[in-house]
């Protein structure tokens, strides 16, 4: 079981992944070695999958991002499958979420702009399998996104 | 900046594992570890690579539930958004705020250990801020991300 301070560790690390073992060590008050050991044993647990860069789309000039809820057709038996493998398939589909609620799933999209958006939208998002409904919800900012745990 | 294929290969190869050294980067590409480097600092500077996200599994730390809200403001004029946005955002069970247009104002990602603790997130610091109207919750079951188009 995790203790104060692999807590302590993966606080740190959640807050800069690039934190130096060195610096660990010293924030933690380990040994360099135990510092490492800690680290090892919670990847070998697999609590500690790794990182990703995190990509700021509007740096390559993909200004505009939409949220898509959608509600699938649910009579039909394999709707969720075909339709998700479909998404996959939409390059500017950057995350698939499923859900239980109102929503069924959420696609977020990227588009160059509104024209691109538009685009995309009726030739690649409407053409997917099982719609029933749609939703719309145009990002205006970001406020927060660090996707940290309370740890 | 305009990228280069080259780049395209290092920002989806660092999106796909952040952890990989320039070195080992450099090398199932056939580029030096300098060269790589350069490459990545461009990316960096033009605010490309915003930064590195840990990936950590929340259901093994306790938290088992992730819902995202819907929050429709109830009375824009006198609570300003920049107060809602500071206050929604320093609960630490929050994880992401969009601020969006369309069926509702602000789209919450929220996670916490179980239903019961997520609603007494939802009743007891959400549900209490001012100018919070109607709200739409959906509990995530399952997510994938996607490279997108690099």
């Amino acid at each position: 079981m995790l203790d104060d301070v692999d807590r302590r560790i993966l606080r740190l690390l959640q807050a800069d992944p690039a934190t130096a073992m060195p610096e660990l060590a010293e924030a933690t008050g380990l040994t360099p070695a135990r510092a490492t050991r800690r680290v090892d044993r919670l990847r070998e647990d697999r609590i500690l999958q790794g990182s990703h860069a995190i990509i700021h789309w509007p740096a390559l000039g993909y200004a505009v991002s939409v949220s898509l809820r959608i509600t699938l057709d649910k009579a039909v038996a394999r709707a969720f499958d075909e339709f998700i493998s479909a998404a996959r398939a939409v390059p500017e589909v950057i995350e698939i979420q499923t859900f239980l609620g109102r929503v069924d799933v959420r696609l977020s999209l990227i588009a160059k702009d509104l024209s691109d958006y538009q685009r995309i939208y009726r030739e690649e998002v409407l053409t997917l399998p099982h719609i029933a409904d749609i939703e719309a919800l145009m990002t205006v900012a970001s406020v927060k996104s660090d996707e940290s745990l309370p740890l | 900046m305009t990228p280069d294929d080259l780049d395209f290969v290092i920002l989806r190869a660092l999106w796909a594992n952040a952890d990989q050294s320039t070195t080992q980067l450099g090398q199932k590409l056939g580029l030096s570890q300098p060269a790589t480097w350069r490459r990545i600092r461009r990316l960096q500077k033009a605010g490309v690579i915003a930064g590195r996200r840990l990936v950590l599994d929340a259901e093994k730390l306790g938290f088992g539930v992730t819902v995202f809200l819907g929050v429709k403001l109830a009375t824009k004029g006198r609570v300003s958004l920049e107060d809602f946005e500071r206050a929604v955002g320093a609960i630490p069970e929050v994880q992401t705020v969009d601020h969006v247009l369309g069926l509702y104002d602000y789209r919450l990602r929220v996670v916490a250990r179980d239903l019961a603790d997520f609603e007494r997130v939802l009743r007891r610091r959400i549900m209490t801020m001012p100018g919070v109207g109607n709200v739409e919750a959906n509990v995530l079951l399952s997510e994938e991300r996607r490279p997108g188009p690099i």
